[in-house]
């Protein structure tokens, strides 16, 4: 009775969240120039929470999670060019896509070392890359895939130019996830998770299936990144190769690690900063800022990365970095 | 067929210089290291640049390209790797993705994005045909070049690791630091030696594959994923490992190029998936192995 009492209370709503998510819902309304950066912020946001679903949650690390994305924003860019433009559709059979590509790969994770994840990950990523460059009758190879047109949302809201409908669409998806991401962390479920995170033997050892719990966790955090993925394409209107590519599954790294592994708030956190960052710093050097992100990178594991989101612990000695 | 093979066995000797490096930093130092192809294109650019700016001869390059990237790992290892050799592999990764973008960055802030080429020296450009049909033989004297030096190199890394006294200390190192340092083996003196040869070996694997593999400033971050897969493939418990490694994944990828273009990289990614599912630990360790 009183684990259950505890899971309960770490699941529920603080008070300052909510007047948090009202702000953000009408950021578009509030900051009306800016929409498309909220939207662009939404997504990566999205992105970096299913990233923590199993990196800061399981503690699998992932190199290739560009892949659902790549994925998630393919399918719902087909769709709605091959089938029908309505949104809602599209994006649910992007998570469609994205969930069964998931499955498939959560059986690679099973085995091996931290290195055979992180190889077997990129491969799965960088397959996805060649599949979509080869399949150019499909998805416009090199190009990209060019002309996707959606519908109203809700037969109601048009996409305008100025991203406001795509910003609330995204926020309202972002919201949604985040809430039964945030069940799905703080319920039995997800302290087995934990339990596995931090010590895989001693979790089988009590008689917990870890094998099956991974490929589940792997599946959904595949179908959320799936979503941030058909969200993408369905609000800029293309879908490229860029998608899949490498640096993509390392900025997210990098975004969720800047927010915070382990905590639900770390992606969207981390989002907010990396892309501010990002139009900041590609604003002044736009054809070199990733020499800024390298090095912000290699400065952020000297520091240890556990203190960043602690400023007061910057300048006292102690261990850092120990979570992973 | 034995033209491809033969390319194949070039390339793969390459990728196996490129890659030892890697190998021994993983399996000794137990350090993902994703910026090793970072240091590869520092040999690449080393040679290229001295040959277009101060005139120097190919061959005495190469020499230098091992030395400038050797000298910079070492420094490297000693200031920024070292405090790291502890830390959970997430940090690692994070850390070697950093110093690679940086070095993509600079390398493009420099010398310039567009690729550079390499002036071979005459005796090594011309094409040698053996035998008739499909059983012809054609090797470019680039090629015969990279296997002998290659093979020389492997010969003499296998010598000092279980030869030497250094690779008696090495060994000792990697099986267990902590005895070893009680031994009186300076574990810190062998770690950064030790770096700054697999470094020095990237850095010279760089200078011989600037002209086959192409040098610009994405080339850390394009072969990376090549290193890695032999590593991961090969095992790091041994040397012969990654090279059989090597030796396989470059045959598998320019016959796969050769038959099937249409495909690209696609076989060589699935055969290291459908390897490491079946293998996880690598395909030439031995069960029980480290």
């Amino acid at each position: 009775m009183g684990t259950q009492k505890l899971l309960q209370n770490q699941g529920r709503w603080k008070l300052w969240e909510i007047p948090l998510w009202l702000l953000a819902l009408a950021s578009p309304l509030l900051l009306g120039s800016h929409a498309l950066i909220i939207n662009e912020i939404a997504i990566v946001a999205l992105f970096a929470l299913s990233l923590d679903l199993i990196l800061g949650f399981t503690g699998i690390v992932s190199l290739g999670h560009a892949a659902f994305f790549g994925m998630g924003a393919y399918s719902a860019a087909l769709f709605a060019k091959l089938v029908m433009p309505d949104p809602l559709l599209g994006l649910a059979f992007g998570i469609l896509t994205a969930t069964l590509l998931g499955a498939l790969c959560s059986a690679t994770i099973l085995r091996g070392t931290d290195l055979t994840r992180l190889m077997v990950t990129m491969g799965v990523g960088l397959i996805l890359m060649e599949l979509a460059n080869k399949l150019d009758w499909l998805t416009g190879g090199a190009d990209g895939l060019q002309g996707v047109v959606m519908g109203p949302l809700l037969g109601q809201f048009e996409f305008d130019l100025y991203g406001r409908t795509s910003a609330w669409y995204s926020l309202t998806v972002l919201l949604l996830v985040f809430a039964l991401a945030r069940r799905l962390v703080n319920s039995p479920f997800g302290a087995t998770l934990k339990a596995i995170r931090d010590n895989r033997l001693r979790t089988m050892a009590i008689g917990i299936p870890v094998n099956s719990r991974l490929a589940l966790i792997y599946t959904v955090a595949a179908a959320v990144a799936g979503t941030a993925g058909a969200l993408m394409a369905q609000t800029t209107g293309f879908a490229s190769l860029d998608l899949f590519e490498f640096h993509r599954s390392a900025d997210v790294m990098l975004i969720l690690v800047v927010g915070g592994v382990g905590w639900l708030y770390g992606g969207i956190t981390g989002a907010i900063v990396f892309k501010l960052m990002q139009d900041a710093l590609s604003s002044i050097t736009p054809q070199y800022w990733t020499f800024w992100i390298g090095l912000f990178l290699v400065v952020l594991v000297l520091v240890g990365r556990d203190r960043l989101i602690r400023p007061w612990r910057w300048f006292k000695p102690g261990h850092s970095g120990s979570q992973s | 067929m034995l033209t491809i093979l033969f390319d194949g066995i070039a390339y793969g000797m390459l990728l196996f210089i490129l890659s030892v490096g890697l190998a021994v930093t993983m399996g000794l130092m137990n350090f993902i290291n994703l910026a090793h192809g970072a240091f590869a294109m520092v040999g690449g650019y080393i040679t290229v640049l001295l040959m277009q700016k101060m005139g120097v001869p190919f061959l005495l390059c190469l020499p230098l390209a091992f030395i400038g990237s050797a000298l910079l790992g070492g420094v490297l290892e000693r200031t920024l790797y070292r405090p790291l050799y502890h830390k959970p592999h997430l940090d690692q990764v994070l850390f070697s993705i950093g110093l690679t973008f940086m070095a993509v960055a600079c390398a493009d802030y420099f010398i310039g994005s567009s690729q550079q080429i390499v002036q071979l020296p005459e005796w090594l450009k011309g094409r040698t045909e053996i035998g008739e049909g499909a059983l012809m033989l054609g090797m470019g004297h680039y090629r015969v070049f990279i296997i002998v030096v290659c093979a020389a190199l492997t010969v003499g890394l296998q010598y000092v690791l279980t030869k030497t006294r250094f690779g008696s200390q090495l060994r000792a190192s990697v099986d267990d630091q902590r005895v070893a340092a009680g031994m009186g083996i300076n574990v810190n003196m062998i770690f950064l030696g030790t770096f700054a040869v697999g470094s020095g070996l990237a850095g010279l694997g760089g200078a011989l594959g600037a002209e086959v593999l192409g040098l610009e400033p994405t080339f850390a971050l394009k072969y990376m994923t090549y290193f890695l897969i032999v590593v991961a493939v090969g095992g790091t418990s041994s040397i012969t490992g990654p090279l059989l490694a090597a030796l396989l994944l470059g045959i598998a990828d320019v016959a796969g190029k050769y038959y099937i273009p249409k495909l690209g990289g696609f076989i060589v990614y699935s055969l290291m998936i459908l390897i490491l599912i079946w293998r996880p630990q690598g395909l030439f360790v031995r069960k029980g192995g480290k």
